[in-house]
C-alpha cells in the first residue's frame, strides 16, 4: 500500500466520500420520504428532513399496507421473500453440493456428458426457458405455492461448478484415509466433505439468499394471489395506481425493508463469505 | 498378526499400461518389509493394492490367510499411514485417531483408552484437543501414526511417510517406527525411495525397478551381493562404481572374469596404494573432486585415456568416472594423479546386461 501525503490523500478522501453520498443519497431521501405526510410529497414540497410521520408510516406500512392497489401488509411479503430467497438458496446448495459429489467422487457411465449438460445450463436463466418453466409449473398445479416459487429456481449450474471445484481441491488421500476407516461414500461425505465445503457454503448462501430475495419476473408471472405475493412484487403495485394518488411514503418504507435481509445476511455472514471465497481450507 | 503373501501379483491399467509385472513377496509374521526403488517402479502401487485403494488385475493379495482380493480397504484389517498424512483437517488429533473407531461401531470407553494410550506412546497426550493445522510437521506425522495404532490392525502400511519431514526429523522418526513396530510386533510394508531409510528399517527389503521386484532379501545381504547392477547402483550411497569389461586392460587383471562383462566395486572397498591389484583391480585416477563429509571423504577420479578401453555405451555411468572413499579427512589433492586397488575378493562380477552375477 502507498502512504499518500498531504493533499493527495485529502483528495482521495474526498473523491471517497462523494462515492459514498451517490451512494448513499437516494437511500437517504427514501427514508425521509417514508417519514413525511403523503400530501406533502404529492405537492413536491418535500423537505430533506426527516418529518413526524415515522412510527405511523411503518406501523401501517408493516401490518396494514396500502389502502388501494396491494392489500396485503408488508411483513407478509417479506415472510414470503424470506420464505422464498431461504428455499432457493438451501435448496440450490443441496442441489448442487450432491450432484458435484456424484461428478467428482463416483465413476458412472456418460459421467462427463452430464457433467456438460449441467453446465450448457448455465446459458439458459430464468429469463430464456420462462415459458416452458410456467406451463411446467402450472400443469403441476404449483402456481401460488412456495413450492412453485422457488423450485425452478433451485437446479444451478453455477453452485455446482463451484463445488466441483472446491472438491478436486480436496486431496485423493482424504477419501482413502477415510476408505480404510471404514467410512462408506455417505459417511464420508457427511463427516468429511461436508464440514471442509462450510465456508464455501457459506459464501454461496450469502450470494444465492440475495439472488432469490431480488427475483422479480418469476415472482410477478405464477402468484395472482395477493397473500402470495413477494416484496419486489409488492412494490411494483403499489406505485401503480389507476384512480389514487400513489401512497409515497409506504412505498419508500417498503423499499428500506426490502433492503434490509439482505444487508443483515450480508453483516452476519461477512467474515464466512471472505473466507469461503478468498481461502481454501485443507 | 498376520503373514501377507503377494502370488504374482499384475496391475494393468486400462490404458495398457504395465504398472507391476507380476511379483512374489512374503512378508512373515511381524516382520518389517520394505519396498524400495526409483520413482515410477510400482512400489506406490503395489502398496495401494495391498490396501485395497488399487484394483487387483492379476494374481492374489493374502493377509493372514485370507485372498483379500476382492475385500473393501475397511474390511483388510489395515491401517495406512500415507506421505501427506491426509489427517481430516476439521477434526481434533483425538477425533483423527477415533474416527475410524468409531465407524467400526466400537464402545466410546474403549476408543478412549485407546487413544489415550497411542497419545501416550507418541507424546501427543497434550494435543489432542488440537486440530492438524495448529500442529507442526513431525506432531501430524504422528498423529497419522496414532490413527493407524489404535487400530491395532493386522498390517500397516506405510507409504512414503517420512519424505515430507525435514532431514533431522526424518532420521529420528525412522526410528521411532522402528521402534514402535518392534515393540507391538506388527506386519509392516514401508515403501520409500530413500534406500538409507530401506537399509535401516527392512527385516526384509524388496528393490523394485520397471514394475518387476529385482532382489529380495536380508537389507545386509543385498547390499554384499547385489543381484543385478540396477540393485548395486541403487542400493549404496554414492553408488557402486560399475565398470565395462571389455577385450582391454581391466579385463585381464582379474582373475576368473571369464563370461562377465561389467565390474562392480563399492567406493569403500578401494585402498589408495602402490600397489597391483593382484587378481584384483587396480586404476590410476586423476582426482577431479573431493567431498569432504567429516568421518570420511569421497574422491571423484577419472581413468586413465588407456585405461578406459572402448568408448562406454550411452547410458551408462560417466565414463571413466570412479568414486573412492577414504577414511577421515586425509586424501589427495586436486589434480593428484593416484591409484586406487581392490582386491579380488571385493569385485561383483555382472554378464554384460547386468541381470546376473558371476564369477561365484
Amino acid at each position: 500500500m502507498v502512504e499518500e501525503e498531504g493533499f493527495q490523500r485529502y483528495l482521495a478522501h474526498v473523491i471517497l466520500w462523494i462515492g459514498i453520498a451517490i451512494v448513499a443519497f437516494p437511500v437517504y431521501l427514501a427514508l425521509v420520504a417514508s417519514t413525511q405526510d403523503n400530501a406533502v410529497i404529492a405537492n413536491g414540497q418535500m423537505s430533506l428532513l426527516p418529518g413526524g410521520h415515522f412510527l405511523q408510516t411503518y406501523y401501517q406500512t408493516l401490518f396494514v399496507g396500502t389502502s388501494g392497489s396491494t392489500r396485503e401488509p408488508v411483513l407478509h411479503m417479506m415472510l414470503n421473500s424470506l420464505i422464498m430467497a431461504l428455499l432457493i438458496a438451501v435448496g440450490k446448495i443441496a442441489i448442487s453440493i450432491i450432484s458435484a459429489y456424484a461428478i467428482v467422487y463416483f465413476r458412472f457411465p456418460f459421467r462427463m456428458a452430464i457433467f456438460w449438460i449441467i453446465f450448457i445450463t448455465l446459458m439458459l436463466p430464468v429469463e430464456v426457458r420462462i415459458y416452458p418453466t410456467y406451463k411446467i409449473v402450472a400443469d403441476l398445479h404449483l402456481l401460488d405455492s412456495y413450492a412453485g416459487l422457488s423450485l425452478p429456481l433451485i437446479a444451478s449450474a453455477t453452485a455446482t461448478l463451484l463445488f466441483r471445484q472446491f472438491f478436486m481441491t480436496v486431496p485423493d488421500e482424504l477419501l482413502e484415509a477415510s476408505r480404510i476407516d471404514g467410512a462408506g461414500p455417505f459417511r464420508f461425505f457427511w463427516d468429511t466433505l461436508l464440514p471442509l465445503s462450510r465456508t464455501n457454503m457459506a459464501a454461496l448462501f450469502v450470494i444465492l439468499f440475495i439472488l432469490g430475495w431480488n427475483q422479480y419476473l418469476w415472482p410477478l408471472l405464477i402468484t395472482t394471489r395477493d397473500d402470495m405475493q413477494t416484496i419486489q412484487v409488492g412494490i411494483r403495485k403499489m406505485i401503480t395506481t389507476t384512480d389514487a394518488l400513489t401512497e409515497w411514503p409506504i412505498v419508500m418504507a417498503t423499499a428500506l425493508l426490502a433492503m434490509l435481509p439482505p444487508v443483515f445476511v450480508v453483516v452476519v455472514m461477512q467474515k464466512l463469505f471472505v473466507r469461503g471465497l478468498v481461502e481454501t481450507e485443507k | 498378526m498376520a503373514n501377507v503373501t503377494l502370488r504374482s501379483v499384475r496391475k494393468t491399467y486400462p490404458g495398457g499400461f504395465e504398472a507391476i509385472k507380476g511379483v512374489d513377496v512374503d512378508v512373515g509374521d511381524g516382520q518389517f518389509c520394505v519396498l524400495v526403488g526409483p520413482s515410477g517402479c510400482g512400489k506406490s502401487t503395489l502398496l495401494r493394492m495391498v490396501a485395497g485403494l488399487e484394483t487387483i488385475t492379476g494374481g492374489e493379495i493374502d493377509i493372514g490367510g485370507r485372498v483379500v482380493n476382492q475385500v473393501e480397504p475397511a474390511d483388510r484389517d489395515i491401517a495406512m499411514v500415507f506421505q501427506n498424512y491426509a489427517l481430516y483437517p476439521h477434526m481434533s488429533v483425538y477425533n483423527n485417531m477415533a474416527y475410524g473407531l468409531r465407524n467400526r461401531g466400537m464402545a466410546e470407553a474403549e476408543i478412549k483408552t485407546r487413544v489415550e494410550e497411542a497419545a501416550r506412546v507418541l507424546e501427543l497426550s497434550p494435543m489432542l484437543e488440537r486440530k492438524p493445522r495448529q500442529l507442526s510437521g513431525g506432531q501430524r506425522q504422528r498423529v497419522a501414526m496414532g490413527r493407524a495404532i489404535v487400530r491395532q490392525p493386522k498390517v500397516f502400511l506405510f507409504d512414503e511417510p517420512l519424505s515430507n519431514l525435514d532431514a533431522k526429523l526424518r532420521i529420528a522418526m525412522r526410528v521411532e517406527i522402528r521402534k514402535l513396530q518392534r515393540r507391538l510386533n506388527t506386519t509392516s510394508i514401508y515403501v520409500t525411495h530413500d534406500q538409507l531409510e530401506a537399509m535401516t528399517l527392512a527385516d526384509i527389503l524388496v528393490v523394485m525397478n520397471g514394475g518387476q521386484v529385482e532382489q529380495i532379501g536380508n537389507p545386509l545381504e543385498i547390499y554384499q551381493k547385489p543381484a543385478t547392477t540396477f540393485v548395486a547402483s541403487f542400493i549404496g550411497a554414492p553408488p557402486m562404481n560399475l565398470m565395462p569389461l571389455r577385450a582391454d586392460e581391466l579385463k585381464s587383471q582379474i582373475t576368473g572374469a571369464d563370461g562377465a562383462g561389467i565390474v562392480g566395486i563399492r567406493p569403500e572397498d578401494f585402498v589408495i596404494s602402490s600397489e597391483t591389484g593382484s587378481g584384483g583391480v587396480a586404476l590410476g585416477l586423476t582426482v577431479e573432486a573431493i567431498e569432504h563429509v567429516g568421518a570420511e571423504t569421497f574422491v571423484y577420479g577419472s581413468r586413465q585415456r588407456e585405461e578406459q578401453g572402448v568408448a562406454a555405451n550411452p547410458g551408462e555411468l560417466p565414463p571413466g568416472e570412479v568414486i573412492v572413499r577414504v577414511p577421515g579427512v586425509s586424501g589427495p589433492a586436486i589434480g593428484e594423479r593416484i591409484r586406487a586397488v581392490a582386491p579380488r575378493d571385493k569385485l561383483h562380477l555382472y554378464t554384460a546386461d547386468g541381470r546376473k552375477r558371476v564369477g561365484e
